[in-house]
């Protein structure tokens, strides 16, 4: 019989991410560039909320977008034709989250030099973006009003790397048993930094909030 | 889809390890899953013999994982509890001031060679 060899590893499978993550940021941070994730559930209006955000900021700083899609490239062509911004489309190759090593793949297809701000629109899902730093920045996720308050309950995670919630489709608030005021105590649970600002992306209602946050944020990251 | 990309990166960490311990082949691989590492094991065994196969050093390796429970710690009263069957208020004084100490890893323990 061969002898049977153990070989200690204990090391968790985030750690080399979480140093590209650092990597990335530090030099975003250099470049004086500011990289936002935004992170939702499938459908909850990440595309449209960016259009109405893009059409508010792009005469003040400028900015890209790298839409990431499991495989198709809708997202980018949409925001390229709504608002002319540069929108890059990523593909993740059936994976369901971006990495670190990803996002700066994609950041080597945009015009670093010459930008102030890039979006990431990641894949729609709760869970597993939440586990895996990108190098953005800060985070931030759309929580559409259908999905219901209780999600900060139910993805702990999500909600505690992010630290601003967007809620959106305000406007079917009236069909829904939504509670805006539970809603804000459970994100604050789970990270009591986080700012919460609620929009209808359809008529662009609150996004003139969420503008002036973004803009602040940019500001403050170019002055530290 | 999750426990895809998490294979890839075991894969990477496992043969660079190999290569660092001069190892031809690797027939397991010892993971340490905490029980809200949102991490499904029987998923990760799925999408482990798939990958696991297409590497040479891989072939046919087993993947074993240990679970470890979720358990919180209480700064109140000083005291761990288990996370899953009481969540964030402390079993014994009631306090919502209480923390994950362990049960969300994912982490390689060992590889296992013969
Ligand atoms: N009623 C209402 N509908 C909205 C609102 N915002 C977005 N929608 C609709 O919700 C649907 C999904 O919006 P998208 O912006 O494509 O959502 P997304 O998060 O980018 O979707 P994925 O990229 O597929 O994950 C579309 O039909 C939008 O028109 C809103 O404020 N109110
Ligand atoms: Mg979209
Ligand atoms: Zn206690």
């Amino acid at each position: 019989m061969d002898q049977v060899k153990v070989i200690e590893i204990k090391k968790s499978v985030f750690d080399d991410n979480n140093k590209d993550a650092d990597r990335l940021r530090a030099e975003l941070k250099s470049r004086g560039v500011y990289l936002l994730n935004l992170m939702s559930s499938p459908g909850s209006g990440k595309t449209t909320t960016l259009i109405q955000l893009l059409s508010r900021i792009k005469d003040k700083l400028r900015v890209a977008v790298m839409e990431a899609d499991i495989d198709s490239d809708v997202d980018a062509v949409k925001i390229k034709n709504a608002t002319g911004v540069e929108s890059i489309q990523l593909h993740t190759g059936g994976m369901c989250h971006l990495d670190a090593e990803m996002t700066r793949q994609g950041l080597d297809n945009v015009s670093l030099d010459s930008l102030d701000l890039v979006i990431l629109e990641n894949v729609g899902n709760l869970v597993c973006p939440a586990e895996f730093d990108t190098g953005s920045c800060r985070n931030a996720m759309i929580l559409s009003v259908p999905e219901g308050h209780d999600k900060p309950l139910k993805y702990p995670l999500m909600f505690s790397v992010c630290d601003l919630v967007v809620i959106n489709k305000i406007d079917v608030m009236p069909y829904f048993d939504f509670d805006l005021d539970k809603c804000r105590e459970y994100v604050k649970m789970r990270n009591s930094n986080a700012t919460v600002i609620p929009i209808c992306a359809k008529t662009g209602e609150g996004v003139d909030a969420l503008a002036d946050w973004i803009l602040e944020e940019v500001r403050n990251w170019k002055n530290s | 889809m999750h426990e895809l990309g998490i294979v890839f990166y075991i894969i990477r960490d496992v043969k660079k390890a190999a290569e660092e311990n001069s190892v031809a082949h690797i027939s397991a691989v010892v993971m340490n899953i905490g029980e809200v590492s949102t991490v499904i094991p029987e998923y990760l065994q799925d999408v482990w013999r798939w990958a696991a196969d297409k590497e040479e050093i891989l072939m046919g390796a087993e993947l074993r994982c240990n679970i470890i429970p979720a358990v919180n710690w209480c700064d109140d009263c000083k005291t761990e509890y288990s996370a899953v069957e009481h969540g964030r208020t402390c079993p014994s004084c009631g306090s919502g001031n209480t923390w994950l100490l362990r049960g969300n890893e994912v982490e390689i323990k060992e590889i296992i060679v013969e």
